[in-house]
């Protein structure tokens, strides 16, 4: 390589690096705010802010659904296997929502600690697989996320 | 002429308009079969034989333009920027071309990218959209395309256009790991990435084996186009050199 080619050679290393650089140490001060939600664990820690409206995300615990026959209400509990946090929702779920689920909702701490959502949406994991095979493997408990609620306890 | 053993042979014929338009012109019937083949095979085999996923049913499907589409928008932007890079050092016509060619078609699929998204989300999540580390940075990789696109027309003359551009091109590169680890680095509502080079897929073959049919399907659709593209503009930019006017009195 001739000097001129090897000097703007590091000219283009240099943008690159250089943005690099720089986005990196924005993102690393704006961390906290990329985050989509707070897990149950920042709320029981006062880690999230309070008395304003934030996103909460969790697994859905098995047999804590209660839905209101009257209305659209529905109480759940949320957990990241750590720390628990009450929710309650009035309206439509999304198809996925269902116990042992990942969800996200967003919404507000009220007085007696229990999380008013507005909005509740339903966070899919990585895993895809057919019918056939999720009940075979319901069956031997192997399923992901009894895979997590095990390595958890 | 210690230039010459710094890169193999061919980098430098790439340099020849000529060739490039020659070579481009032997491989673009394969690709064509190939993209026809795969693309049909593929979308066949996945929408109509591939089992349903067990919780999304047959909107999973969805996922086999989805995730080409996203993967071949990452991979367009890195091919620009490297011919950018390329264009900027050696200072090639040729690379300066293919830099430009990419930003179009990498602006497409990036929409499709994000339209199937979109789509899926409703049934699944409860919502078209939400600004989370993946989407948003999805979202800028598609506006880097545009203003790329419009910096690129903006400026008359070819050479200092394909500098700016390649130097824009250059600077948002550091977006492409931001949207591959995004869903590693934060929480976020898209989930983790399903294929990982060092595990084995969470997702049986019978699923992922059409989807690889539809992402090699993709590349060769891309390259087809890619080429189209380029042969286009080498005869527009050559149309006062000697072999351009020979081509075309025939």
């Amino acid at each position: 390589m001739n000097p001129k080619r090897k000097q703007r050679l590091a000219i283009v290393l240099f943008i690159v690096f250089g943005a690099a650089v720089a986005v990196g140490l924005v993102m690393y001060a704006l961390s906290q705010n990329i985050n989509l939600f707070y897990s149950p664990t920042d709320i029981a820690e006062h880690k999230a802010p309070e008395g304003t409206r934030i996103r909460a995300g969790g697994m859905v615990v098995e047999g804590s659904v209660k839905r209101d026959t009257e209305s659209l209400q529905v109480t759940f509990d949320m957990t990241d296997y750590a720390n628990k946090v009450t929710v309650t929702f009035t309206g439509i779920l999304p198809d996925l929502f269902r116990e042992g689920q990942g969800i996200v909702a967003q919404g507000e701490m009220n007085s007696d600690g229990v999380f008013e959502a507005v909005e509740v949406l339903a966070k899919h994991d990585e895993n895809y697989m057919p019918p056939e095979v999720a009940e075979a493997l319901k069956k031997a408990g192997k399923m992901p996320e009894q895979i997590r609620a095990a390595g958890a306890e | 002429m210690a230039d010459k053993k710094w890169m193999p042979r061919w980098f430098y014929q790439l340099a020849s308009p000529r060739w490039c338009y020659e070579i481009t012109g032997k491989l673009l019937p394969f690709f064509a079969v190939a993209a026809l083949l795969l693309l049909v095979a593929g979308c066949v085999w996945a929408l109509a034989f591939a089992p349903a996923d067990y919780q999304q049913g047959n909107s999973f499907r969805i996922i086999y333009i989805h995730v080409p589409s996203s993967i071949l928008a990452q991979s367009c932007y890195m091919l620009m920027a490297v011919a950018g890079a390329i264009g900027l050092i050696w200072k090639m016509k040729v690379a300066d071309m293919v830099a430009k060619c990419c930003a179009p078609i990498g602006a497409s699929v990036a929409v499709l990218s994000l339209a199937t998204g979109a789509i899926w989300g409703k049934p699944t999540w409860g919502s078209w959209w939400v600004w989370d580390a993946r989407l948003t940075s999805m979202l800028i990789l598609f506006f880097l395309y545009l203003g790329i696109i419009a910096l690129n027309s903006a400026i008359e003359s070819e050479r200092t256009a394909a500098q700016s551009t390649a130097v824009l091109a250059l600077v948002g590169l550091v977006n492409i790991p931001i949207i591959k680890y995004s869903v590693d680095w934060w929480n976020t509502l898209h989930q983790p990435a399903t294929f990982k080079l060092t595990e084995r897929p969470a997702m049986p073959a019978e699923m992922w084996v059409p989807l690889l049919v539809m992402v090699i399907g993709f590349y060769c659709f891309f390259a087809v186009v890619m080429m189209l593209r380029l042969r286009n503009e080498i005869i527009q930019r050559e149309r006062r050199s000697g072999w351009v006017r020979d081509l075309i009195a025939g």
